[in-house]
């Protein structure tokens, strides 16, 4: 079986958001780029395959020459080798069309990318992926076995999660569940070297045109100080959630 | 031209968010001087979305399309789409829509926007504001296709009732293999989903227990809220993991938030920063979800909350 894993490669949880030239570009500078949280659950997972059923994981990720070090990091983890497609990823859909070619021309049978990116939270590429490439899709994926050309998936649904089979070639939108926060792997020093000596292998882009275009970022309004109410005087809180939030 | 709208509903009966869709459709064709068609998939009363601004209805019944397939919803839309002449698509965030978005706008060429929280800013060219860097910013963003696709974020618009009436068409599509299909559904049916829910009650780790947590179970009763939870308490098994919210867990964005024993970390509040009114109850006066939160008590959970579920009964009660 082959899997490719796609890795965006976003702010650190911790990020203070700021905006450059005139509020329309996402300020880069001190800020730490991991990658995706629901990523490396799924790299995680694919580790898996390969160590107990014999899968090859390779990686990729549409970004200019900054996210290597996110690439490398996943080739420490345990994955075979890294694709880059040289192109700043601006809209899910474009990402998607990239993605598209790298699956067709690496014929991967299984696809594991993340519920969202924590970046733009678009949720958009994995489901555009399948769909172009007709391939079979299960959204905020919390667990998958693979048998042969056989998946069974098991999603979140809201209130709940549902069993579902499906069959290869497969694209999925992960998140915790794939595995656990206890199963994610801190690349030893061994890793590190031999990620070293891995292929990474860049990719020119096809039709880098976008459908959609973030034009100007703004940030939320300031907020005004918190009301405290007295813990001995909860009426008080009832009242203000009645008259003034106007909530209950 | 038309803008179209894809209304949700669960055996039959139109979802919460079903309705905010057309709401929001409808400002939308006002802006663009057209009207809203809505689709349903076995829903009843497919009517009564003309109270909130839809002229026509294109209803599908098929017992086939009885169990969501995000696939074969998306070619439904699609055909609809097609068919009506739509050039704005309109869809909510719950999962299942956020699941057959992404299908839907490949199969119509259409750039799509999610986590979409007003109505557009220009119609042309077409531009709306979505939450990004989970919620602590926002972006405008421009869709330049013919065909557009908006996510609109679950209770950012809330419901506007026009008093219109619909006319109901019945609508056959053809329907596609699903691709995948499900085994079986583990879902709690007596309870309020986060995602659909107006009122959210959280509790964290302040909690010791999840022995405790009839204390959050309770005042949500009363409240008719979901019940959610921060990350270590779902890790540590105290309660489910679809109750995890967060940054990596799921996204909240209810009228109101109530926080008990929750610090208040960075990555639980970027997950529910959208929430319009915050409320925490927690010993330490130094937390940081003091610093987000609209109301605050500075208190013991284990004292102040069976408290304010008392009075809130009481005041239920009056208000009935
Ligand atoms: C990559 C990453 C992603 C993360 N994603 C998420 C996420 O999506 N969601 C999330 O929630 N967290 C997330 N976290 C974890 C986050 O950083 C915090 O650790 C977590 O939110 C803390 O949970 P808590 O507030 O329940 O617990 P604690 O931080 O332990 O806080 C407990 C609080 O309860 C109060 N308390 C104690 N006793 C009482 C009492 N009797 N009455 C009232 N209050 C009391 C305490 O004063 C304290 O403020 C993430 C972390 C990382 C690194
Ligand atoms: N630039 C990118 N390169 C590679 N994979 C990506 C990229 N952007 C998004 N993805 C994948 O798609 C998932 C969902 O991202 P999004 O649609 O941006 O929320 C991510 O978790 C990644 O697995």
């Amino acid at each position: 079986m082959k899997i490719l894993v796609c890795i965006s490669h976003v702010p650190d949880t911790t990020s203070k958001i700021n905006f450059t030239d005139g509020d329309t570009k996402f300020d880069t500078n001190g800020v730490q780029f991991v990658i995706n949280p629901n990523d490396e659950f799924g790299l995680t997972r694919a580790m898996w395959f390969k160590e107990k059923q014999g899968a090859s994981v390779d990686v990729v990720n549409v970004g200019g020459p900054e996210t290597e070090p996110t690439l490398r990091k996943a080739l420490a983890i345990g994955a075979d080798a890294a694709i880059r497609v040289n192109t700043e990823a601006t809209d899910g859909f474009a990402v998607a069309k990239q993605l598209a070619k790298v699956v067709k021309d690496g014929a991967y049978d299984l696809v594991i990318a993340g519920r969202e990116s924590i970046d733009y939270n678009g949720g958009m590429v994995p489901g555009m992926l399948a769909s172009l490439i007709g391939a079979n899709f299960v959204a905020n994926c919390i667990g998958l076995e693979i048998e042969g050309t056989s998946a069974k998936a098991v999603r979140e649904i809201d209130g709940g999660k549902e069993t579902v089979s499906t069959s290869l070639p497969l694209v999925i939108g992960g998140q915790k569940g794939l595995v656990e926060e206890s199963d994610l792997r801190i690349p030893n020093m061994r890793g590190i070297m031999m990620a070293r000596k891995k292929p990474l292998n860049v990719m020119e882009p096809i039709d880098p045109s976008a459908e959609t275009n973030a034009t100007s970022f703004e940030k939320p309004a300031p907020k005004g100080a918190v009301k405290l109410v007295d813990a001995d005087n909860v009426d008080e809180l009832v009242s203000l959630l009645h008259n003034e939030a106007k909530v209950i | 031209m038309s803008v179209i709208v894809y209304t949700e509903s669960e055996k039959g009966k139109f979802k919460k968010a079903a309705f905010e869709v057309v709401s929001y459709a409808k400002a939308v064709a006002d802006q663009m001087g057209t009207s809203v068609t809505a689709v349903t998939i076995n829903a009843e009363n497919a009517e009564s979305l003309g109270n909130y601004g839809a002229s026509k209805v294109l209803s599908v019944n098929n017992a086939n399309l009885d169990t969501f397939n995000a696939k074969q919803y998306a070619s439904v839309i699609e055909q609809a789409v097609k068919q009506d002449g739509g050039n704005v698509v309109i869809v909510s965030s719950s999962a299942d829509s956020k699941y057959l978005a992404p299908l839907l706008a490949v199969g119509l060429e259409a750039g799509y926007v999610s986590n979409v929280v007003e109505a557009p800013s220009s119609a042309s060219p077409f531009t709306v504001k979505r939450t990004a860097f989970t919620n602590k910013a926002f972006a405008n963003t421009e869709i330049s296709t013919d065909i557009k696709l908006v996510g609109l974020s679950n209770n950012s618009f809330g419901l506007v009732e026009s008093g219109g009436s619909a006319s109901v068409e019945e609508f056959t599509p053809s329907i596609p293999d699903s691709g995948v299909s499900v085994e079986s559904v583990d879902k709690a049916t007596d309870k309020v989903s986060i995602a659909d829910a107006e009122i959210v009650v959280s509790g964290g780790r302040g909690l010791k227990g999840p022995e405790n947590w009839a204390l959050v179970e309770d005042l949500a009763e009363v409240l008719g809220a979901a019940t959610a939870c921060s990350k270590p308490v779902s890790d540590l098994g105290w309660r489910p993991h679809s109750e995890h919210v967060g940054q990596t867990g799921k996204p909240v964005a209810s009228n109101l938030y109530i926080a008990i024993g929750i610090s208040g970390a960075i990555q639980h509040l970027a997950g529910i920063n959208s929430s319009k009114v915050k409320v925490v109850i927690n010993t330490d006066s130094e937390a940081p979800f003091f610093k987000a939160a609209d109301y605050g008590i500075v208190g013991d959970a284990f004292e102040v909350v069976p408290k304010l579920t008392e009075k809130l009964k009481a005041f239920k009660a009056q208000n009935a």
